[in-house]
């Protein structure tokens, strides 16, 4: 059984906002679902299956009467929540249920307010008195990895600094990036610092907005009218400290979820004409990277440097919008906007001044919780047909 | 500069009573399967690694290394630096260090446990050797 091209991405759409205090987080989910069914040529009423993580006020079943679906026909839902990558997780969740009959027009929604409120806290696992009194924040989780990445392979803040230089060349074209600005690697090692080994700009925004996705069969993308984007593999993973035994916090879930996605897809990282990274630090993009295989493990400063991430300049265009480090990061939460910039790019709708050329294949990956602690890892593969 | 900061108290459950109990003795507590011979932290009744029921209590030396770490620049609390310790018995254990420069913590360095009262169980820091 594989997933590969039951599946099409159908309908995006991202939020314009970043900053919401006029509106609830259930408008907001219902604005980015209209946008995508919208974007689709679709209604609301065929809607038969519906996703959705964490950040939906009160889980699926009062998302889907708020949001007036039709609940004669909806036959499929999931609330997988695995942080910011549960979007990228729910796509494939939406193909897998797709190519069992389950459901044939899928609708994912994320949204919220992070920089108008704070976020209500995650429930407590079992670590709970073992960890919560050592306050481990997304910073110092990130900061803690980047900090042994940097003593095992000699990776520098430099290196580092490249990733968000590239992201802030990509976000001068977005009309709706929090951070306009073309910045340096100096901009980026003078800004102060925040939890070492990461400097305020090696950390993404805080924004409010979100984004939704459509997905369904091959048989009814082809009968609307949007360029066809199909998902041609996906890896889903999970990883701890395990009781403490072997720590290694320079590699990822994803170096499980990466190749879980690239074997289905029958493609190689070579093949990528385009990639989409959570970029909720540099480092996690730096990370992922590797744990991906587009370069070796220890490697990934050298392939960062040099402007090697800029659309046109580099050999593998990333987060053409300006990512989370320079554009919006929805409810804290980068896995939308990843599968959404890619389909863009996939369609060649992304900015003139960033689209890649001819491009055919794209990967759009992403992380939830803590790089540092506990987290899940979700990789897609997408086509353009 | 730290010495007045307010750390919560474990709720604790019948799993891991047994360790704050330890703790209040100023003992260090892991656990070890006797099946596998593993040991794992935090303590759990079932070894996550070969599935025995067969774990039990075992005082740690309460010496490790700098595994990794990180220093929060700012905070509600002020500075605090979260790290990670590979214990001399093996695993490595979440912790903030204390009662140091925290500017001048490495990878490597050798670090001993340290108990901080809460208004429950003491807590375990730790703190260079």
């Amino acid at each position: 059984m594989t997933i590969k091209g039951k599946a099409y991405i159908a309908g995006i759409y991202e939020h314009p906002t970043r900053h919401a205090p006029d509106k609830s987080t259930a408008q907001l989910h219902a604005e980015v679902a209209k946008g995508a069914i919208e974007d689709a040529g679709l209604s609301k009423d065929d809607v038969d299956g519906y996703f959705c993580a964490g950040d939906a006020p009160g889980g699926a079943w009062p998302m889907v009467d708020y949001l007036g679906l039709n609940t004669k026909k909806l036959r499929h839902v999931d609330s997988t929540e695995t942080g910011g990558c549960s979007y990228i997780i729910h796509l494939g969740h939406a193909a897998e249920a797709i190519a069992a009959g389950k459901c044939s027009i899928a609708l994912i929604t994320l949204a919220g307010k992070p920089r108008t409120g704070a976020m209500p806290p995650r429930a407590a696992g079992a670590e709970v008195d073992f960890e919560s009194a050592y306050g481990a924040t997304t910073h110092n989780a990130y900061g803690m990895c980047a900090m042994r990445h940097m003593h095992d392979y000699g990776t520098t803040s430099e290196q580092l600094a490249w990733i968000k230089v590239a992201a802030s060349h990509h976000a001068q074209y977005n009309p709706h990036a929090m951070l306009k600005d073309v910045v340096t690697v100096e901009d980026v090692l003078n800004s102060p610092m925040i939890s070492d080994p990461l400097h305020r700009m090696d950390c993404c925004v805080v924004s409010d907005g979100g984004g939704a996705l459509i997905v369904t069969t091959p048989e009814i993308a082809k009968s609307l009218k949007k360029p066809l984007v199909k998902l041609i593999g996906h890896g889903e993973a999970m990883k701890g400290p395990r009781g403490g035994k072997d720590l290694d916090l320079t590699y990822s879930a994803g170096i499980w979820s990466g190749p879980r996605a690239f074997e289905e897809a029958g493609i190689t990282p070579k093949d990528i004409k385009y990639a989409s990274i959570y970029d909720s630090f540099t480092i996690t993009v730096l990370m992922q990277l590797e744990d991906l295989g587009f370069c070796k493990k220890g490697e990934g400063g050298k392939f960062v440097a040099d402007g090697n991430l800029i659309s046109g300049v580099g050999k593998l265009p990333f987060n053409t919008d300006g990512g989370g480090l320079c554009s919006n990061h929805p409810v804290n939460r980068g896995g939308m906007t990843k599968i959404i910039e890619a389909v863009r790019q996939l369609r060649g709708e992304a900015h003139p001044k960033v689209q890649v050329r001819n491009c055919d294949l794209a990967i759009a990956h992403g992380t939830g919780g803590l790089l540092g602690v506990r987290h899940a890892a979700s990789t897609a593969i997408l086509e353009r047909v | 500069m730290s010495e007045a900061k307010k750390y919560p108290a474990p709720v604790t459950n019948p799993e891991t009573a047994a360790f704050w109990d330890a703790a209040k003795d100023g003992k260090f507590m892991i656990k070890r399967c006797t099946a596998c011979g593993e040991a794992h932290y935090f303590p759990r009744s079932i070894c996550p690694f070969c599935y025995s029921d067969k774990t039990v209590w075992e005082e740690a030396s309460g010496e490790g290394t700098i595994y990794t770490w990180s220093l929060m620049r700012k905070s509600p609390t002020g500075p605090y630096a979260i790290g990670y310790v590979t214990l001399k018995e093996g695993p490595s254990v979440q912790t903030n260090f204390v009662d140091c420069d925290l500017e001048k913590l490495k990878i490597g360095q050798k670090v001993k446990v340290v108990f901080k009262p809460t208004d429950g169980a003491p807590l375990p820091f730790f703190t260079p050797a």
